[in-house]
């Protein structure tokens, strides 16, 4: 089976560690905030000028004034600083943020990535995307393998225009877990119940197979 | 002491001077912290041909989206705008010019220009059609390319409490792009929610210092919400 939304969030959660600063895009990213693990402490940064955001507010919480990158009202939580957008892409830029967790629509083995542009389509903007993904070392990319006709959005090279220029490393899609290095895609772990060779098939890119590939436990 | 009383009584005082062509920067992200009585003035005004840096552009009947609906703006340079049905409407039928920067790369232009820092390298947008045409400097091995910063005619800005030195706190994440806007502005206005009495801001508290301000004026604000999300009480 492939991964759902939640398992996909759930496995890119394993890459959060105690202390982590951490930027969820929107989508499935947002989702791995319900499965940081029990005792580890994460603050997430909202790059309009947050960093500590919380839930949701209640009805009685609710605050104009109060909100994520994503234009929806929210909390912060204790320990949390608020500030202008210069001093949060500062932050991003120099790569000061630990983690940084968005989707794409296409990734290469160059570490290429293009989430923002469809051309022919109409073109709302970059929002942080590019600031975000020039700045962070630590970058996980969330994403179907391939489209619902069967398309694979792992590439020899990008096809669309690109939001940054080798800056993946990790990609995280329904069916595995890869790495990008030296011009390659590593298969390093797969969906539960998904065979190598449907990966392989669906990875238009030069992928490199290890002898054992594990499934995901969930 | 008249000179440091940065306070004017009506809006048409607050954008006086503001003429067709102008180029207007304007704080807020989404419809948070957004100047928009300044906004509503300008629609009064009916000033054209206007060039307005933000980094959206407001929906269809609220926020810089009014500006929409007389055609007022020639030209937006924001991060991601299309919140709005004409804003799509007037772009497609080459009404409206757009030039899309990156969130982060738009609050440092506007940070240096008010700075006096001409241009700055950075990394965001290599490779990618926004370094297009742009200068390209390997720094340690890795390229950036060259972004200028951005002055304004006028600053429009939403700030929480100022006195009338025109020093300001902002509230909450209604700050976002209003303090690097407050510095750009050859004129920069601002709307604030509460006039306070000099020396009840703390000085080292204040987000904007009074010499970035040259009007100000006590609004009252609808503030709407953009994307109304809360959680049900346990």
């Amino acid at each position: 089976m492939s991964l759902s939304r939640e398992q996909l969030a759930m496995r890119v959660a394993r890459e959060l560690q105690d202390g982590y600063y951490v930027n969820l895009g929107i989508g499935i990213p947002t989702l791995v905030a319900n499965y940081v693990p029990e005792g580890m402490n994460v603050m997430l940064q909202s790059e309009n000028g947050l960093l500590g955001m919380g839930q949701f507010p209640t009805e009685a919480e609710l605050d104009a004034d109060m909100i994520n990158a994503g234009k929806q009202t929210v909390t912060a939580v204790t320990g949390a600083s608020i500030f202008s957008s210069a001093e949060s892409f500062a932050m991003i830029r120099g790569g000061h943020v630990d983690l940084t967790v968005l989707g794409a629509f296409e990734v290469d083995v160059m570490g290429n990535i293009a989430s923002w542009m469809i051309p022919g389509k109409l073109i709302k903007g970059m929002g942080g995307a590019m600031d975000l993904v020039a700045g962070a070392d630590n970058i996980v990319v969330t994403m179907t393998h391939a489209s619902k006709h069967g398309e694979s959005k792992l590439l020899p090279h990008c096809t669309l225009p690109l939001t940054g220029a080798g800056c993946i490393k990790k990609v995280v899609t329904d069916l595995a877990y890869v790495e990008i290095a030296d011009g390659k895609f590593w298969l390093r772990e797969r969906a539960p119940g998904i065979s190598v060779d449907e990966i392989v098939a669906k990875t238009a890119g030069e992928m490199v197979v290890p002898e054992v590939v594990p499934e995901m436990e969930f | 002491m008249a000179g440091f009383n940065k306070v004017v009584s009506s809006y048409a005082e607050a954008m006086a001077g503001l003429e067709d062509g102008m180029t207007v920067i304007a704080g807020g992200f989404g419809l948070c912290g957004i100047p928009e009585n300044l906004i509503a003035q300008i629609k009064r005004m009916g000033t054209r041909e206007l060039t307005v840096v933000s980094n959206n552009c407001g929906v269809d009947d609220f926020g810089l989206g009014v500006l929409l609906q007389d055609r007022q703006i020639k030209k937006m340079i924001s991060s991601y705008v299309g919140e709005n049905a004409l804003f799509e409407q007037q772009l497609l039928a080459g009404e409206l010019e757009v030039e899309l920067t990156p969130q982060g790369t738009l609050a440092e232009k506007m940070r240096a220009g008010g700075a006096g820092i001409p241009a700055f390298f950075t990394a965001t947008g290599y490779g990618t059609p926004v370094g297009e045409g742009k200068e390209v400097r390997n720094f340690a091995g890795r390229p950036y390319i060259l972004e200028e910063s951005i002055r304004a005619d006028f600053a429009i800005v939403k700030a929480w409490k100022g006195d009338r030195y025109g020093n300001l706190v902002y509230r909450h994440t209604a700050q976002n792009f209003n303090p690097m806007a407050a510095t750009a502005g050859k004129i920069t206005v601002v709307e604030i929610e509460e006039l306070v009495e000099p020396g009840e801001l703390e000085p080292s508290q204040i987000h904007t210092p009074g010499i970035y301000v040259d009007r100000m004026i006590v609004g009252s604000f609808e503030k709407r919400i953009e994307q109304r999300t809360v959680r049900a009480v346990n």
